[in-house]
C-alpha cells in the first residue's frame, strides 16, 4: 500500500434497516480517493444497501432508515443538515438496469443533470455533453445519433449512457450498483475499461457479484456477508490470502 | 362414471351457453345503437344537420336543435376539466411520489368514496349547499344554479377517476428511472419532472379525457345546478342546459313524437361524443401502462 | 459564478417547497367535498330519520310526518331486478372471457363491454324506455330494473374474467386429472375459487346502481303508494329523492336530506366493507 493515498469515505459504525429487518451491522470502512474499491458477497448480503448509503439513496425507500457515520471528505452526510440533493451531486450512481430517460434523446439524458443546476450555455453544455461522452467511450458511437431516443442504443451502449449521464455533473465519487450484470461479455469489457481509464480522477465504489470482475478492476474489495463486513484488502491479497474463512470459502467458490 | 362422448357434450354445451351470454354483450349494444337511430330518425329527416347547430329548443312549436346543450354540455365539462385535472394530479402525484405515511391510505380511500356518492345527492347537496356558497364568496354571481356551480360539482364527480388514473399511470412509471432522477441529484420535483412526467404523459392525458367522458354523460347533479334554460349565454354566472339534462327533464313529459325523437337524436349526440372520448382515453391509458407492464 | 449557483440552489429549494406544499394541498382540498356532503348530509338528515320515515310512505304537502318506506323497498327490489338481468349476463360472459376468450371474438366482446360501461346511463334509460315502456304502454319497475342491470353488466364481465383468470392454472388442470369435465371444474372448482373477488365486484356495482336515478326516471318512474308488482311504476330512493330536492317545500327538503343520509349509508356501507372483505382475500 502505498503511503499517499487519501481517505475519501470513512464509514463508523453504520448501521441499517428496511423496517424491522436490519441489512447493515456496523459497517467500518474506509473508501480511498482515486481508488476502485470492489464490493463483493452472496446476495442480500447488503453490498447495495450499502453503496447506497453513500449517497443517501437509501434513506429514498419506504421504511428505510439508518444509523452511524458516514464521512465524506470529513463531513458527516448523516448529519441533518446536510443537504441529499448537494451530495448526490458530488456522489455520482450508475445502476444494475441502465436506465435512460425514455422520453429523452441521448444529448438531453446526459444534459439532464447539469440543467438541474441552473441555466447553461449551449455552447458549454455541448462541450461538456461531449465531454461526458467521450470520458464514457461513447461519443464515437453516438455522435451521430446525439438526437435519437436514449433507449434507441443497445444495452451495454445504454448503460454507457447512464455512466456519460452521471459524469456530466462533475462528480468526485462514483458507485456502480452490479453495472454490468445485464450486459454480454464485450459490453462489460468495455466498462470495465472505462472503469481503469475513469480512476485518473475518480474515486469508484464497485458492487458486483462477479469475482473474476472484481480482481480485474479493484484496487480494494470488500468482502460482505448477512450484512457484515468481513474482510477489506487490497484486492490481490482478498483473492490470494484471505484472512477470514468465510472469505476464502467464497473466493475460492465454496458457496455462495 | 362419465362416458367420454357425455363428457364432451356436456362441455360443448357449457361453451355454447357462456358464448350466448358473452355475445349478449354486443348484441345488447348493436341493439341500443339501432333503437337510437331508429327512434330519432324522424327528427334526423326532419331537421337535417340544422339539428346540431340550430340555437331554437321550443317543444310548443315542435321546433328542436341541439346547439344550446351542446354548448352547455361542453362548457360545463370544460370547467369541471379545468377544476379537476390540476387537483387531481396534485392529489396523484401526493399520493405515488411524495406521501410514504399511513395519511396517504386514509386520503386514497376518501377520495375513492368521493366516486361512491350517489349523483342525486351531489345535486341536492349542489342546491343547498353548494350553490348558495359559491353565489357568497364569487362577487357578480347572481342564481346559485348557473353553468360554474354545475362545472364545479362535475369536478368533484370526476376527480376520483382522474386522481386514481393517473395514480396508477404514476406507478407503472418504473422506480429504477425516479433513483436515476435522484442519484444525478435532482428534488422531489426535478424528479418528476424529469423521470414521471413525461413517460406518463400518455396515460395522464388518457386519464384527464376519461374524465371527460364520465363529465359528458353525467346526468342528475347536473340537472339539479345548472339552471336548465337553453340559451347559450357567455357567462358561466348564467344558467345553462346539458344533453343529459334535458333528456332527463323533458323525456317523460315529451308533448309531442317529433320531441321524443328530438330528445333521443341528443342522446345519439351524446352517445357518440363519449364513445369517441372514451375510445381515445382508453387507447391511451392502455398504451403508457402496457409500455411498463407488458403482460 | 459561485454566487450564481447559490442563487440557484436556494431557487430549487423553493421550487421544491413550493411543489410539496402544492400537492398536499391539492390531497388536502379533494377531501374537503368528501366531509362536507357527508356532514351536510348527516346534519340535515338525521333530524327527519326515524321509525316513520322507514315504514311510512309519503305524505301531501302540509301534512306532518310520512316517509319513504315504499321508496327504500323499491331501491332494493329494482337492485335485485338488475341482479337478475346483469349477473348471468356478466358472470358467465366473463367466465367465456377468461376461458375461451383469448381470440379476435373475445377482443371484440371486451371491447363492446368497454363501450358499453362508457355510455351515458340516461342514455341506457332510452333504450330500456323504448324496449320495455313505449311497447308495454307503461311505467314499470321491470323496465327499470332492466336498466340497472346492462349498467351492471360490464363491471361484473370484467371482474368476474380477471377473478376467473387469476384462479392458478394448477388447480384447473387438477381437475381435469381427476376425470371431471371441463365445465364441471370451471363450475366447481374455479368458479367456487374465484367467487370472494366476484362477490366484491358484484357488490360494487350493486352500490352503484343504488344510486342510479337517470335511468329510473322514465322507466321505474316513481309512486307515492306501496308497490310490490313489477310491472307497476316503483318509487325508489334516488328517484323520490330527486322530486322532493327540485320541489319548493321545506318539509320535502327535509325528507331529501334523510333519504340521501339513508342512501348514502347503504351505499357507503357496502363499498367500505366489500374494500375490507377484499383486502383480506387478497392477503388469505
Amino acid at each position: 500500500m502505498t503511503n499517499e493515498v487519501k481517505i475519501k469515505i470513512k464509514t463508523t459504525d453504520l448501521n441499517a434497516w428496511f423496517c424491522d429487518k436490519q441489512a447493515l451491522f456496523n459497517i467500518n470502512m474506509d473508501i480511498y480517493e482515486k481508488k476502485v474499491t470492489a464490493i463483493i458477497g452472496p446476495s442480500g448480503c447488503g453490498k447495495s444497501t450499502f453503496i447506497r448509503n453513500l449517497n443517501r439513496m437509501h434513506e429514498t425507500v419506504q421504511g428505510a432508515r439508518a444509523e452511524g457515520s458516514v464521512l465524506l471528505d470529513g463531513r458527516d452526510i448523516f448529519e441533518k443538515k446536510f443537504d441529499a440533493v448537494t451530495l448526490r451531486r458530488e456522489v455520482g450512481m450508475v445502476f444494475q438496469k441502465a436506465t435512460p430517460f425514455p422520453t429523452m434523446t441521448v444529448y438531453d439524458n446526459v444534459a439532464a443533470g447539469i440543467k438541474l443546476y441552473g441555466r447553461i450555455g449551449k455552447e458549454k453544455l455541448d462541450e461538456i455533453v461531449e465531454k461526458s461522452l467521450k470520458q464514457s467511450a461513447l461519443w464515437n458511437e453516438v455522435k451521430d445519433v446525439l438526437h435519437k431516443p436514449g433507449t434507441s442504443l443497445s444495452g451495454g451502449q445504454q448503460q454507457r449512457l447512464c455512466i456519460a449521464r452521471a459524469l456530466a455533473v462533475n462528480p468526485k465519487i462514483l458507485l456502480l450498483d452490479e453495472p454490468c450484470s445485464a450486459l454480454d461479455p464485450i459490453s462489460t469489457g468495455k466498462i470495465e475499461e472505462l472503469i481503469h481509464e475513469l480512476k485518473e480522477d475518480y474515486t469508484i465504489v464497485i458492487v458486483t457479484h462477479n469475482m473474476q470482475q472484481a480482481a480485474r478492476v479493484a484496487d480494494y474489495t470488500a468482502f460482505f456477508l448477512l450484512g457484515a463486513l468481513i474482510e477489506f484488502d487490497v484486492t490481490s491479497k482478498i483473492f490470494t490470502n484471505p484472512s477470514d474463512k468465510r472469505t476464502e470459502d467464497y473466493v475460492t467458490g465454496r458457496f455462495g | 362414471m362419465w362416458g367420454r362422448i357425455e363428457m364432451k357434450k356436456g362441455d360443448a354445451w357449457f361453451k355454447a351457453v357462456t358464448f350466448g351470454f358473452a355475445l349478449s354483450i354486443p348484441f345488447l349494444l348493436l341493439i341500443l345503437i339501432l333503437i337510437l337511430l331508429i327512434q330519432s330518425w324522424s327528427s334526423i329527416s326532419h331537421f337535417g344537420f340544422g339539428f346540431i347547430f340550430g340555437n331554437v329548443w321550443d317543444p310548443l312549436a315542435d321546433k328542436f336543435s341541439a346547439l344550446p346543450f351542446i354548448y352547455g354540455t361542453l362548457v360545463s365539462s370544460l370547467i369541471a376539466l379545468a377544476i379537476a385535472v390540476p387537483l387531481g394530479m396534485g392529489c396523484a402525484i401526493y399520493l405515488s411520489e411524495i406521501s410514504h405515511s399511513k395519511v396517504k391510505e386514509y386520503i386514497a380511500v376518501m377520495v375513492e368514496l368521493l366516486a361512491a356518492i350517489p349523483s342525486v345527492v351531489y345535486g341536492l347537496w349542489g342546491i343547498f349547499v353548494l350553490g348558495p356558497w359559491l353565489t357568497r364568496v364569487i362577487p357578480g354571481m347572481k342564481y346559485g344554479s348557473c353553468l360554474l356551480t354545475g362545472g364545479v360539482i362535475l369536478a368533484i364527480m370526476i376527480l376520483p377517476t382522474i386522481t386514481a388514473i393517473s395514480r396508477e399511470v404514476f406507478q407503472a412509471v418504473p422506480n429504477s428511472l425516479r433513483e436515476s432522477a435522484l442519484a444525478l441529484g435532482a428534488t422531489r420535483w426535478e424528479t418528476f419532472r424529469l423521470a414521471v412526467f413525461g413517460p406518463a404523459l400518455s396515460g395522464i392525458v388518457g386519464a384527464i379525457i376519461l374524465g371527460l367522458g364520465r363529465a359528458l354523460g353525467e346526468t342528475m347533479a347536473v340537472t339539479m345546478v345548472i339552471g336548465n334554460r337553453p340559451e347559450i349565454s357567455a357567462s358561466l354566472f348564467e344558467p345553462s342546459y346539458t344533453l343529459a339534462s334535458v333528456i332527463a327533464n323533458e323525456f317523460a313529459e315529451a308533448t309531442s313524437s317529433l320531441n321524443l325523437s328530438a330528445l333521443i337524436e341528443l342522446a345519439l349526440i351524446l352517445l357518440v361524443l363519449t364513445i369517441i372520448v372514451n375510445g381515445i382515453a382508453r387507447l391511451l391509458v392502455w398504451k403508457t401502462t402496457l409500455k411498463y407492464n407488458p403482460n | 459564478m459561485e454566487n450564481n449557483t447559490e442563487i440557484q440552489s436556494k431557487l430549487r429549494k423553493i421550487k421544491e417547497r413550493f411543489f410539496l406544499a402544492a400537492v398536499v394541498l391539492c390531497a388536502l382540498i379533494a377531501v374537503v367535498p368528501l366531509f362536507s356532503v357527508i356532514g351536510y348530509v348527516f346534519i340535515k338528515g338525521i333530524s327527519a330519520v326515524n321509525l316513520d320515515f322507514f315504514t311510512k310512505l309519503p305524505v301531501p304537502v302540509g301534512d306532518i310526518g310520512g316517509g319513504m318506506g315504499n321508496a327504500i323497498v323499491g331501491t332494493f327490489i329494482l337492485s335485485g331486478i338488475a341482479c337478475l338481468v346483469g349477473l348471468p349476463v356478466g358472470i358467465f360472459g366473463g367466465i367465456w372471457l377468461a376461458q375461451f376468450g383469448k381470440g379476435k371474438r373475445g377482443f371484440f366482446i371486451r371491447y363492446s363491454a368497454d363501450v358499453l360501461s362508457s355510455i351515458p346511463t340516461i342514455v341506457i334509460g332510452i333504450f330500456a324506455y323504448v324496449l320495455l315502456v313505449a311497447t308495454l304502454k307503461h311505467f314499470s319497475a321491470v323496465a327499470g330494473g332492466f336498466a340497472l342491470g346492462i349498467i351492471m353488466i360490464p363491471t361484473v364481465t370484467r371482474t368476474t374474467e380477471e377473478m376467473v383468470k387469476m384462479v392458478p392454472r394448477n388447480l384447473y388442470e387438477a381437475g381435469l386429472a381427476l376425470g371431471i369435465p371441463e365445465w364441471k371444474v370451471t363450475l366447481h372448482i374455479v368458479f367456487r375459487t374465484a367467487w370472494n373477488g366476484i362477490f366484491t365486484g358484484v357488490m360494487l356495482s350493486v352500490a352503484r346502481i343504488m344510486g342510479e336515478t337517470a335511468p329510473l326516471i322514465f322507466t321505474a318512474f316513481n309512486t307515492p303508494y306501496w308497490s310490490l308488482r313489477v310491472d307497476q311504476p316503483m318509487a325508489s330512493m334516488t328517484v323520490t329523492i330527486y322530486n322532493y330536492a327540485i320541489s319548493p317545500f321545506a318539509e320535502w327538503h327535509a325528507q331529501a336530506w334523510a333519504g340521501s343520509l339513508t342512501l348514502v349509508f347503504i351505499v357507503l356501507s357496502i363499498t367500505l366493507l366489500v374494500r375490507k372483505f377484499s383486502k383480506r382475500v387478497v392477503y388469505t
